[in-house]
């Protein structure tokens, strides 16, 4: 059986799964950046795998490498907030910060 | 079975058995250093896939930026050695029934769908197709990118600084 589009979905629709849970089920703020990295990886294996097997161009190569940026300012932006989360409460348990402000 | 159908299982396998364990390790330093095993097994799918370019803005991008954040976000935020505390989950068991039905939909369609196929599959170097596309059909988002880019950098900068009381 030669491998074919639908092992990289599958693929794909495993690591999203499994960004989802670690999404769904972290209390810990890094964590659920990382469950957000690990989704956005398997929708650029999708992204790429049409690109070569359904479109046979390089376009949906594009749209993964703008993930892959937005990827990169939502992580610095995102462990900033973490790291300011994490001077005021001095915990990053999601569920402890609840005010905005101090 | 041919040696590039082993080669992807094996990439897969990496893939998929890193991010099981970012997804279930008490430990947050261990979910943080397999991370690396997850962005490597996904560029090599990416060269698997022809995508020579992606491949290397990925290892670029993911392990030599976003990981070493991540690493440092766990180190300035964390006593390493409480374990138990690092890590802790809630909501497992409807977590992963939403998932399981999720997921058996998901591939269910994957199975069902006819999707289109390309006319031919080519193994070619893409750095160039890709930079033509950058700089005509996508120039004004790529524009958008690096203002984004900047935006993001102040305000990484802004937030992460210590506030100063007049």
């Amino acid at each position: 059986m030669t491998i074919g589009l639908a092992h990289y979905l599958v693929v794909g629709a495993v690591l999203f799964g499994l960004g989802l849970f670690t999404v769904l089920t972290r209390r810990n703020a890094i964590s659920i950046l990382m469950g957000v990295e690990l989704i956005l990886n398997s929708a650029n294996i999708n992204y790429v795998a049409f690109s070569h097997y359904s479109a046979g161009n390089v376009e949906g190569q594009i749209y993964a490498i703008f993930v892959i940026m937005l990827a990169a300012a939502e992580a610095a932006v995102g462990l900033a907030i973490v790291l300011a989360i994490f001077q005021i409460f001095h915990t990053i348990d999601v569920g402890a910060a609840e005010t905005l402000k101090e | 079975m041919e040696i590039s159908a082993l080669v992807f299982y094996l990439l897969a396998a990496i893939t998929i058995g890193s991010a099981a364990i970012v997804a279930f390790s008490r430990n947050i330093v261990y979910s943080a250093f397999s991370l690396l095993g997850t962005f490597a097994g996904v560029a090599g799918i990416y060269v698997f896939l022809g995508a020579d370019f992606v491949a290397g803005v990925q290892i670029l991008i993911y392990v030599g930026g976003i990981l070493v954040l991540i690493l440092f976000a766990v180190m300035l935020t964390h006593r390493i050695a409480d374990v138990q505390i690092t890590n802790r989950s809630a909501g497992m068991i409807p977590a992963v029934v939403i998932i399981a039905v999720f997921l058996g939909l998901l591939i269910q369609s994957i199975r069902d769908t006819p999707w289109a196929k390309a006319k031919e599959i080519v193994y070619l170097p893409t750095t160039a197709a890709i930079g033509d596309f950058f700089l005509q059909h996508y120039l004004l988002p790529f524009e958008l990118a690096s203002l984004v880019l900047l935006a993001a950098l102040i305000g990484a900068v802004v937030l992460s600084r210590k506030e100063t009381k007049e």
